[in-house]
This record gives structure tokens, sequence and C-alpha cells, in this order.
């Protein structure tokens, strides 16, 4: 989120939209209830099913899973051709008045540099103008046809709300009205809060799904803002943080990429990510992006890392391309991948397609499953029937389950939506034998360490060379891991602007992220989290819930970065300084620097009137309408079908039917089901009463909800004879699942692109291993192709059938 | 009102009574006792975060049993934190179930491993885990480590082997893993950011 869970009671509209907040996040959403009886704000709910959000929604529109950035772009389009929109905002804060690359075209369903064989573009047309100053040309008076706002018009013109209503089914006049629900939030003191999860994320499209949505944002003027932003409600309790410290597969903690195998040297690497200003007096602020790496690299391998051994850059693996778990199982079901590690994670119950999942673990030569509970992933070796139909003797894995603590019976931080880094305590002891995570990968380190020094092997120094500091080897302390994260200085700091004072001493921990430096006298395992745990002391363990305004509590835990519980506030007031809306004034300027209620997203004495943009993450401080070459399938969204679509074309180009730049791999392709087999909609999510795959062994929620079903309108189930709690078999391409049948009015037949189009609801909780009723595993139906930029896999849309059993 | 709401807590029933009767405007001026207080009264209450979605709902958690004489302490109750500023008490049908997942008969308990072909599970001693995964990560390494690629650049990595990590463990847990899978050479890593 770049705002926080209690900012939304600030809202005067709030959309849900790719998300559920109501059964997903329910205690998060009483936030949403309270900005309608406190703020009168208005809910508006735009979901394929009539969700319990919808239920205490003010408005309702129905959508075809999949078709969210054809909405979106139909919203565009009005608040375009309507003028309404922050026009000052817009033409400030945003890159509306930049001028692109006279060769950057768009025709087709496809953006100028596509290569059909690779599936990928050269992506230099998606740039600037630049001038000789290399930085970007601007008109404000808008006339240029070449600026942003005017290729954005020529590209979102065909979202007419007729289109709308062929690609997505919702009604037109129901288009309409919500679109004047956004609009109104153009003014400078109403605002729109979008709040989305897995349901946006979970398509080939799902990147582009968020940005059009943050692009109405920024037109609305809405980002910055108090009750406005773009509110991404996160799956898991810290996905936010591991994401955060760089658990994927090309990244580092703290948003730094992890270098690739084209830059040879750290000077390749640091040219490559020190960002250079595209536009005169910005921050810039990844131009510090040097500091960030070396002191992650002191973190690494201590006094091991020095200059002359440029850090030990050699010691970073470097990638060729991405690993994420589409590619590995990809390569592992084709026998390339001899040992895995599964952390707290349940990939046959995660990932798509379940039995190709199955099939390439039994290709492994060994296993090794960390979790403090049963998962179906741990005895994805024995034959559970129809649920895990699979040879047992056949499979010569050899798997390692291994017990750990669960959340009550350790120490340390987790993240929620806001950013909000929240120690907790440790109140008992585990079960049996069971240790911290910690403990578990200090034990396999250091043996693997001790094998190294004794019989050598392959490249052992990065091995033998990373800094494993900690008082007991075997049990490094979540304070001493936290510490490591912030950052401490190894070298007296002197204050460049007293001399003979010290902005830090030698050994001390850091206050904050404007001390690193890239001269090898500070260290940070996660610069963001800098000033998480200072010489004062835990910050995160800070528990004083004193509401300065607006209901932020600063004093409560500790978010990052610098503890600024709303990003890009400097965009809360007008470039002269005065706020857009008087009676929600964040920041403000005191004639020598920024103050407020947050920590100001600015610089601090920079005056207001300068030539610095609010954006200062961005090279030309400005929001991005044009997001130049940072995504996969081009700089403005555009819809694609999800691959299994159940109209079979795209009604804007039916040659360019699906994302042209996401990664599917032949035999996936294969399996890729067409309506005529396979001719409903179908989408899959959670309910209230339980999390993902856990509270299957839980008991009371095991009680609350018991057993697997699937939802399905009246309509489909008169038309197939189905009735209330009928077994059903829903099949895709890739298997089938049985359950009983929910026949329900929340789902409504769409009519799309002509045809009558019908949801299929598939709740994923059930697996074979749990103490709820045995179940089968949803992910056997979803398909294997994920989002062009992030491999999310399309969970939210796919074809299925159902017959009666 | 001569008591504190935290006092109050602590010398009468459950947080949801309190906050009820707090919001209502009816705290007494002299607590209430019964069986559960009582209970509660001897319980230690550790601050916790509801390990399931990301609202990060603050959770109090009430054990028994301080570690002395052998008594693991155990937890008998949790409940939704009255002062955390986004769930201010309250907890969803998940975090309400929590105590059940603490002490879910699921829980694993020791170390175990399934071997090539077999059919059920052995226990294993921790010795005998570390020595067994570091032997087969090192063999493995050992065989497909990269140094160069096909140009002769180093890239010094290890595809044949990977790992998942964990959405609900803490960000030092992270920060480890992050240590330990790119000094092995890992690029097979990923968590359910996506899932
Ligand atoms: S109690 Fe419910 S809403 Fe709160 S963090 Fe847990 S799962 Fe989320």
């Amino acid at each position: 989120m770049t705002n926080h869970w209690v900012d939304i009671r600030n809202a005067n509209i709030i959309v849900v939209m790719g998300g559920n907040s109501a059964e997903a996040h329910p205690v998060g959403f009483r936030w949403v209830i309270e900005a309608k009886t406190r703020n009168k704000a208005k809910l508006i709910v735009i979901d394929p099913r009539f969700t319990r959000t919808a239920s205490v929604a003010d408005h309702y529109a129905p959508i075809r899973t999949g078709t969210d950035i054809a909405f979106l772009s139909g919203v565009i389009r009005y608040l375009l051709q309507t003028g309404k929109y922050n026009k000052e905002y817009t033409l400030a804060y945003t890159n509306a008045a930049l001028l692109v690359n006279p060769d950057f075209q768009f025709s087709e369903g496809l953006f100028s540099g596509y290569d059909e064989a690779t599936r990928k573009y050269d992506k230099a047309t998606w740039s600037y103008q630049l001038d000789d100053q290399g930085f970007a040309r601007r008109d404000d008076t808008l006339q240029d046809p070449r600026c942003v706002l005017n290729l954005l018009k020529a590209h979102v013109a065909r979202y007419t709300p007729e289109m709308v209503e062929r690609i997505c089914g919702t009604p037109k006049e129901t288009f309409l009205m919500v679109c004047e629900h956004l609009a109104g939030t153009a003014a400078p003191d109403r605002t729109t809060s979008f709040l989305y999860a897995l349901g946006w994320t979970q398509h080939s499209i799902g990147s582009q799904n968020i940005r059009t949505m943050a692009m109405v944002q920024l037109l609305l003027g809405n980002m910055g803002m108090v009750g406005g932003g773009v509110n991404a409600l996160r799956g898991h309790s810290n996905i936010q943080g591991l994401t955060d410290i760089g658990l994927l597969s090309t990244s580092l903690p703290g948003y730094l990429t992890l270098p690739s195998e084209k830059e040879t040297d750290l000077a390749a690497h640091l040219a490559k990510y020190t960002s250079k200003p595209l536009a005169d007096g910005q921050m810039n602020y990844w131009q510090n992006y040097p500091k960030f790496f070396v002191s992650l690299m002191k973190s690494f391998w201590g006094d091991n890392a020095s200059s002359d051994n440029n850090w030990g850059y050699d010691w970073l693996p470097k990638w060729d391309k991405g690993y994420d778990v589409l590619q590995y199982f990809e390569m592992m079901s084709q026998g390339k991948v001899n040992g895995y590690l599964c952390q707290g994670f349940n990939p046959v119950a995660s990932f798509p397609n379940k039995n190709k999942i199955v099939a390439s673990l039994s290709q492994l030569k060994f296993l090794v499953i960390i979790d403090p509970l049963v998962t179906d992933t741990s005895t994805f070796w024995k034959n559970h029937g129809e649920q895990n139909d699979v040879k047992t003797e056949q499979i010569q894995t050899e798997v390692f389950r291994l017990p750990t603590t669960c959340f009550a019976e350790e120490d340390g931080a987790i993240i929620n939506s806001g950013r909000w880094l929240q120690w907790h305590w440790k109140g008992a002891d585990a079960p049996g034998e069971a240790i911290a995570d910690v403990e578990i990968l200090a034990g396999i380190f250091v043996k693997l360490k001790a094998l190294y020094a004794k019989e050598g092997g392959a490249y052992p120094e990065p091995i033998m060379k990373l800094s494993w500091a900690y008082a007991n080897p075997m049990e490094p302390k979540p304070e001493e891991l936290a510490k490591e994260m912030n950052g401490k200085a190894l070298a007296d700091l002197p204050d460049p602007k007293e001399p003979g004072k010290f902005l830090a001493r030698k050994g001390e921990l850091l206050p904050g992220f404007a001390l690193l430096q890239a001269d090898g006298s500070t260290s940070s395992g996660c610069w963001i989290f800098t000033g998480s745990w200072t010489q004062a002391g835990n910050q995160m363990a800070r528990r004083d819930n004193t509401d300065t305004g607006f209901g932020n509590t600063p004093a409560w835990a500790w978010a990052w970065p610098a503890n600024r519980r709303i990003l890009y506030n400097r965009a809360s007031a007008r470039p002269d300084g005065t706020p857009w809306d008087p009676a929600r004034q964040l920041i403000k300027w005191n004639g020598e620097k920024w103050v407020g209620s947050d920590v100001p997203d600015y610089k601090l004495d920079e005056p207001p009137g300068s030539a610095m943009a609010p954006f200062i993450m961005q090279a030309e401080g400005l929001g991005r309408l044009f997001a130049l070459d940072k995504m996969a399938e081009g700089p403005f969204p555009e819809h694609y079908e999800p691959f299994e679509s159940p109209i079979g074309t795209n009604p804007l180009h039916p040659k360019v039917v699906s994302n042209p730049a996401a990664r599917v791999f032949k035999g996936d392709l294969a399996d890729m089901g067409k309506a005529d087999a396979y001719p409903y909609a179908a989408t899959t999510y959670r309910l209230t009463e339980h999390f993902h795959y856990w509270t299957k062994n839980v008991r009371l929620n095991a009680i609350l909800q018991p057993e697997q079903f699937v939802e399905i309108g009246e309509a489909l189930a008169k038309e197939k004879g189905i009735n209330h709690g009928d077994m059903v078999k829903v099949s895709s391409k890739r298997g089938y699942i049985k359950a009983k049948a929910v026949v329900t009015k929340r789902i409504k037949p769409l009519t799309v692109d002509g045809k009558t189009v019908h949801h299929v609801g598939i709740p994923i909780h059930w697996g074979y291993e749990g103490v709820a009723k045995k179940g089968f595993i949803a992910n056997t139906l979803t398909p294997f192709v994920g989002d062009a930029n992030t491999q999310t896999p399309e969970f939210k849309s796919f074809l299925v059938n159902v017959e009666k059993l | 009102m001569q008591v504190t709401r935290r006092q109050f807590f602590k010398l009468s029933a459950g947080g949801l009574a309190t906050s009820t009767l707090a919001m209502l405007g009816m705290l007494p001026q002299n607590a209430l006792a019964d069986v559960r207080s009582y209970k509660l009264l001897r319980a230690t209450e550790t601050r916790n975060t509801c390990p399931y979605c990301s609202v990060g709902c603050g959770i109090l958690m009430y054990s028994l049993g301080d570690g002395a004489k052998n008594a693991k302490s155990t937890i008998f109750h949790i409940e939704g934190d009255p002062d955390h500023p986004v769930n201010r008490g309250a907890l969803c049908p998940k975090g309400a179930g929590l105590v059940d997942f603490v002490h879910s008969e699921n829980r694993l308990k020791h170390p175990e491993v399934r071997e090539p072909g077999g059919k059920e599970w052995k226990r294993i001693s921790w010795e005998e885990a570390f020595e067994r995964i570091a032997r087969h990560m090192k063999q493995d390494r050992d065989a497909h480590f990269v140094e160069k690629n096909a140009d002769g650049v180093t890239v010094n990595r290890w595809l044949t082997t990977g790992m998942l990590c964990a959405s609900a463990s803490s960000n030092e847990t992270g920060w480890l893993s992050q240590k330990f899978v790119r000094s092995l050479g890992m690029l097979a890593v990923d968590n359910q950011a996506r899932v």
C-alpha cells in the first residue's frame, strides 16, 4: 500500500476491484465501513461475483474475469474526454507533457519493436525525446501530438462504453455510473482509494491491471493524498517483507537487482542501476544505488569485502534469465533439477497444474520440507486416491521433513500491507523437537562450510567468506539479524556540515539510510529498513498508538521507508506548497523545511516552487502515464484476453488475442483448453473462514468450513440440471476436481461479445492433508502461464467444464 | 475511574468483554472476578501478530508455565490486541482460531525422512538430518556449479538446486535465507508474493 489500513477511512470513494477485502482481509475492511459511516464514502465493487464485499457496497458492477484493463482504460477515456481529471496535478506531477520518441507506435495490438520469434520487445522506441543535456523534452501547452497525454488519449479512444460492455459484459449504464463517481474525486478535496489483491495480480496481464488503476489515480490527483493511493492488500502476513528482502530469483534486498551475467564487473552493474536524471533539478533517488549496494555487500561479506575485490562482486551468482517457479518447475519436469528446499511453502497446492508439479517433484533427488505443519507437498509421494494418484514405490525422491517453530514461538518482525514492521515476541516453546527456521538454515550452512573446509569443492569462496558473526553460529538471534539489516557505521562518519562532529561513530547502528556510503564505511542488509533498529533501540517494538492526525500512528511499530506512512506525500500539496485540500494537509513548508504529521517524502529543505517534482524515485520526478521501458508488454496498458478465453478472440485485435510478451512453455501451450470443450470462465479465491492451505490443519476453521465446494450461478445450474448440494466434476484441460455444488444468485451470466458467459467460482482451501474433510487441490485445474513481468500464475482466469456426478 | 483499562483487563475477564463494556461507557469501579480471569491473572501475556493475512492484526497470547521446573510454557488463549490501531481488539474467523493452529494435531514434532521409493516416514535426529542434507547439497553443487558461462564470463551460479522461502517467516529469517542462498550461488529462489 502507498497508504495504510487506517487511512482508508479518509477516502470519499473506495473501489474494491481485483480483491474481496471483506472476506480475505476482514478486519482491515472495517476501515472501509468507517469511511462509509463517518465520511459518507461510497463503496464500489467491481467483480465477477457478488461477494460479501459487494453485499455492503453502494454500487456493484459485474465484470468478466480478466478484463479489468478494458474497464479501466474506458475510465481513462471517460476522464480525458470529459476533461474531468485534475489538470494541474496531471501537468505538474505526471509525465503527461513529456514528448515521446517519434518512432514509438501501437497498431493491431502490438507496440513498436515486437519480435514474434522470441515473444519479446525491443524497447528502444519506448522512450522520451531528449534534449542535448539528456533531459526529456516537454510541451506544457499539451499541443504536441507526441506528448504523453495526447498519445494516451489516442490509445484509449477505442475503449468506448460500448466496447467496455462488449469485452467486460458490464452494462454500459453501470460502467458510466462508476466513471462518474471516480471523476468526482478529481476535485482537489475528494479522493478515491483503490483496494486490490491477488484478483488483479494473478493474470497473464496482472501488472498492467494495476498500472491502469495507478494511471487513473494519477489523473485524479489521488497519489500522495490522505485517503488516496494504490493499495495492494497483500495475500500473506509477511510477503511484503520477503519481497522487500529480495527473495526472488533476480532480486537483492531493498529493491536492488542481483547482477546479471551481462554486467561483467561491478562498474557495469552500478552504471546500469545508478539512474541519471531525465529532468533538471530532480532528486532522482536511485542515483544513490552504489551506496545501498556496497553497504549490502559489507553486510554479506563483512571485512572480506573491500574495494580491492570490488566488495565481493564475483561471489554473487550472475543470472542469464529469471528462475521463477514456473521456469524452475518446467526445468524440474525435464529432469534438470536435483534438489529443492521448501521453507513454509506448499507448492503442490500453491502452484498451477498440480499434476505437473507432482510429476516434477517426483524427478528430484532430494526435497527438504521446512514447516510447522503437515503439507500436501511433504506427502506428494503418497497415494491419496483420486486426489493424488501416484505410484509411491516409483518415486525415488528422498524427502526430509523438518519441524519449525510457528509465529507464537519466536521473536521477529513481519510487515503488513501498510509497510509496518511489527516486532513480535515468543510466547511459548515449540512442540517436540521443532526449532526455528534460522536454526535449520544455520545447521545446514555450518555443516556445509565445514565440509568445504575439509574437502574443498566447487568454488567455496562465497561460502567461506560469508559474514556469520553471530554469538552462537548455530543459532543466529533475531536481534542480531535485525540489526544486521538495519546496518551500522564501520568507521566514524563525519558530519559534512559541522567539522569535528559526527553523524555516527564507528560501530553505531545507523538512524537512517541517508547515512549510507559507497566507500565501505557503512553496512546495511536492507537499506529501506535502515532506521528500524537504531542506537535508541528497536523501533519496530514501539507500541504507542497516539494518532497524530488522519489516523496516522507514527509511534506504533515502524514503517519503511524512514517511518513514512503515506508514500509520495509531497504530492499532497501543490507545487507552490499549498495543500490540494486544506482539510487534509499532511505536510507543510515552515519557511525552512517540510514538516507535518507524516515524514515528508521529499528533500526536507527544498523550498516550494522549485523544479524538484514529488516522485523522487523517478529519474524525471514524475508519475508515469507512459511507463517507458519498465513493463514487458508495453508502455501503455492494453487489453489482452486470458490465455484460456471464453470468447476465443480479442474484439480489439483478433490477431493478437492474449499477452504477446507472456512466456508460455510448449507443453503448457498444448495444455490450454478451448471454449468448445471447456466453455465456462473459472476463477479461484479464498473464503473468510480459511487462510490458504494452512487452516485445513486448524480445528476451528475446519469446523467452520469443513467441506470443499464450487459456486455455480442459478442459470448454469438449471441448464446442467445441477441442484444445490449435488456433487459435480469440474475439469480443465489439465485435470479435474470433484466437489459439492453451491448454486447461487451471486454469480450471474454476462453477455460478452454477443455470447453468454457463465462463471464458475472455485475456493482454494482443500487438499489431501489436514484435519478438515479431504478434498481436491483446486490448482489441479489452473493453467501454467504467468504475468509477463512477474510470472504470477493466471489463477484468476481460465476455462472449465462442469458435469453433474 | 480508578482502574486503567489495562489494569481492569488484568483484573477482570477477557478483552472482548472489556472492550464492549468500555465502549458502552460501563467501565465499573470495582472489577469483576470469575474463574477465567483467575487463569488469565496467572498467565503471561505476550504480544504477537496474526500470521495469516497482511492486515497484521495485533494479538495477545496467554500462556502458562514459565519454563522452570521443566515446565514448557504453553499458550491457552489468543485474542485481539485492543491497543492495536488497525484491529483494535478484533480478529476475523481466521485469527480467532489461532490457538488451534499453535496446537494443531498436524504440527510437526521431529525431523523425519522418507527414503527413495519408501512408503513411510522414519524419525531421525537433527544431526543426521543436517549431515545428510548438507551432503546432498554439496554433492549436487560440486557436480553442477557453473563458474563461467559459454562466453567465459564469471557467473558462479548453481542451478540444479533451488529454494522456496516462506511468506509467514520473519524478516530476520528472510535475511538469513537471502545470505544462505546467494552464498551458495542459487538463482532459483522465490517466495509466495505471486501465489
Ligand atoms: S485476524 Fe484476520 S484480518 Fe486480522 S490479520 Fe489475521 S487473518 Fe487478517
